[in-house]
């Protein structure tokens, strides 16, 4: 039994099969990637583990509760952290508010008002944030405004959000896309640093072929909306069925 | 001190001293000297800068914080004058209790409007606050004036007469006071040609200004506070980081609310009548004018707009064509007339067209309003000195 279980999910948009009964299990501490050729389901998959999507039939379990139904920020407190395709911060605060607003999430629930305490005297909070940025390498830049960071530093102040909420399982939406070879082989660095150090069960998205076989301890071949093979990576290369979809496609 | 880092334990306190200082700065003219008509230290005029500066400051933290530009807010500040007016028809002219339920009554409407209105964003949260204001201002000036039910009293506005129970007024006087501190007693100070008043009612109506303003900083350095600059932000991101935006931006909706309610309720308490005027949108409109004008999302900004309109509506709106002739009467005639015709559309019944271009001004140049400009002026003043070796070890701040 996984911690992320995905039964027989299916969902239609419009005449548009784009998930056709997909089953999934992601074990726990493990690093599992979803790839696929354009089109195939990925997004709309995650998006249906989120709670951005729901789906038109089919269970998804994480942690022995369904997600079905709930919204995005019922799952994040179930254990649920989400990376973005183009990083999502806040723009307008200092790294270090970035760090601390889910570091707040994490202890205080969907809602508290705490409008007359001081965000100065909150001493763990802070410590939590700090660490969790030396971690990423961004201490140095805490009290920069986000926004003006570099596209890297951005995934990398990402990554720490996601990070400190000690999440049971991060999910990753093409975590380097649209980055030069030399930032992708730092989010690589980064994120094998962070799978064993924090032993997070993961869950990529990934078109690049050198991070998901650089990363993936198991893979699954999305194709037209239904997984064609799950697997070790040694075997995924080999496979007949996905050079056929997938990496046959790619190397013409 | 008092739970405030440095900076803003300074800015506090220049605060708190400005206002405190108010009736002297203002007055900075001999009392019959020519340039007497720009003096704005008169206990009416402070009264309304206080009060329009609570009534910004909260406006802020809900437009400045999250964002979200209510159209709609001068509905609190009516409902809270309304309330404010009952309770002086009901039980007696003290304040407090006006006060009180002024705040309780606004907060209960503003729960019901932001609970509807915040379903919705951007534009479309405006519109709905802009519609449910003017919804409130028409009951107020029609529906709830009927003879079966006579909440509002109409066009007459609501007012307190001598038929009224008053039930715990005893012997209490006829005007609002604090436990019999009469609002509208002044004590006035004539020095060499100068004249300065000091009003009770300019006094509460800063010391509330001030604890509101203490809360809003408050507010700003607490963690509800850095929620609501994420709501701003990234609200995406907020939803997927297991925070719920709309509890925190129904908060903020009501705590502005509130500060609404509380102008409104201290607006009645210096002057006790209410007019369904006061929730026209024009009203809605200014605290938007004032808030950016100000600087939106800033610390004073809202209180120095407030200031600013409030002095151009009451003081520069005065001065008509004889003022103006009699600056230029040392020109002559014809050209004295023709400078006169130039300048009169701006002046005078024309000051709203000057508020509007100096309005525009601040919006193209100086986006961050009044407060930036003072920021950059500041700034260009600490570079002036030449770097020396020795200034350049130790830099300024």
């Amino acid at each position: 039994m996984g911690i992320l279980e995905v039964k027989g999910v299916n969902k239609r948009f419009g005449g548009l099969q784009a998930l056709g009964d997909v089953n999934l299990s992601v074990q726990e501490e493990t690093v599992h990637a979803i790839i696929g050729p354009n089109g195939a389901g990925k997004s709309t998959l995650l998006n249906c583990l989120v709670g951005k999507l729901i789906p038109d039939s089919g269970s998804v379990m994480f942690d022995g509760k369904s997600v079905l139904g709930r919204k995005p920020y019922e799952i994040n407190q179930m254990g649920i952290s989400r990376v973005f395709q183009t990083p999502e911060i806040f723009g307008d605060l200092t790294v270090m508010e970035n760090v601390m607003i889910p570091c707040f999430a994490k202890r205080d629930g969907t809602f508290r008002l705490h409008a007359l305490e001081s965000v100065t005297h909150e001493k763990a909070i802070r410590e939590q944030a700090e660490s969790i940025l030396a971690e990423v390498k961004m201490l140095e830049k805490k009290d920069f405004h986000s926004g003006t960071l570099s596209r890297g530093d951005k995934r990398r102040l990402e990554m720490a959000m996601c990070l400190v909420q000690q999440p049971k399982l991060l999910l990753l939406d093409e975590p380097t896309a649209g980055m030069a070879r030399a930032d992708t082989n730092n989010t690589i660095a980064l994120l094998k640093d962070i799978k064993q150090r924090h032993k997070i069960t993961m869950v990529i998205i990934e078109h690049d072929m050198h991070v998901v076989f650089s990363l993936a301890e198991r893979i699954t071949v999305l194709a037209q909306g239904t997984p064609l093979v799950e697997d070790t990576p040694e075997n995924i290369k080999g496979h007949p069925k996905v050079r056929e979809a997938y990496l046959g496609e790619a190397q013409v | 001190m008092l739970g405030l880092g440095r900076k803003d334990t300074t800015l506090f306190a220049i605060v708190v001293l400005v206002t405190v200082l108010a009736p002297f700065l203002l007055n900075p003219f001999p009392a019959d000297s020519a340039m007497a008509q720009f003096n704005s230290g008169y206990p009416d005029l402070m009264q309304r800068f206080a009060i329009y500066g609570i009534f910004a400051i909260g406006f802020n933290i809900l437009f400045g914080l999250t964002g979200y530009l209510s159209f709609g807010h001068a509905a609190f500040l009516g409902v809270g004058s309304y309330s404010a007016v009952w309770m002086f028809k009901l039980l007696s002219m003290n304040v407090i209790p006006a006060l009180i339920l002024a705040v309780i009554v606004s907060a209960i409407f503003s729960v019901v409007i932001g609970f509807i209105a915040l379903r919705r964003s951007g534009i479309y949260f405006s519109i709905l606050t802009l519609a449910m204001a003017q919804m409130m201002y028409n009951l107020a000036y029609s529906v709830f004036s009927n003879p079966a039910m006579n909440l509002t009293n109409g066009e007459t506005g609501l007012q307190v007469y001598a038929s009224d129970p008053q039930y715990l007024k005893g012997n209490g006087p006829d005007v609002t006071h604090l436990f019999g501190l009469q609002m509208n007693s002044t004590y006035e100070m004539s020095v060499a040609g100068w004249k300065f008043d000091f009003g009770v009612g300019y006094y509460l109506c800063a010391v509330i200004m001030l604890v509101a303003f203490y809360i809003a900083i408050r507010i700003f350095r607490s963690p509800f506070g850095i929620m609501l600059r994420a709501v701003k932000s990234n609200q995406h991101r907020l939803n997927y980081t297991g925070v719920n935006p709309r509890p925190y931006n129904l908060a903020a909706f009501v705590i502005s609310g509130m500060y609404a309610g509380l102008a409104g309720g201290l607006l009645a308490c210096m002057d006790p009548l209410a007019g369904a005027e006061r929730m026209q949108w024009t009203a809605s409109g200014e605290v938007v004018i004032m808030t950016i004008l100000g600087g939106a999302g800033t610390l004073v900004g809202p209180i120095l707009g407030a200031g600013f309109i409030k002095y151009f509506e009451n003081i520069f709106s005065k001065i008509n064509e004889n003022v103006l002739h009699s600056w230029f009467h040392w020109l002559p005639e014809s050209v004295q007339n023709f400078v006169v015709h130039v300048l009169s559309p701006f002046f005078g019944e024309g000051w709203s067209l000057t508020m509007g271009l100096m309005f525009m001004a601040v919006v193209i140049f100086l986006p961050g309003g009044l407060v930036e400009g003072g920021l950059r002026i500041g700034r260009l003043f600490r570079r002036r000195p030449a770097p020396t070796p020795d200034a350049a070890t130790k830099p300024a701040e």
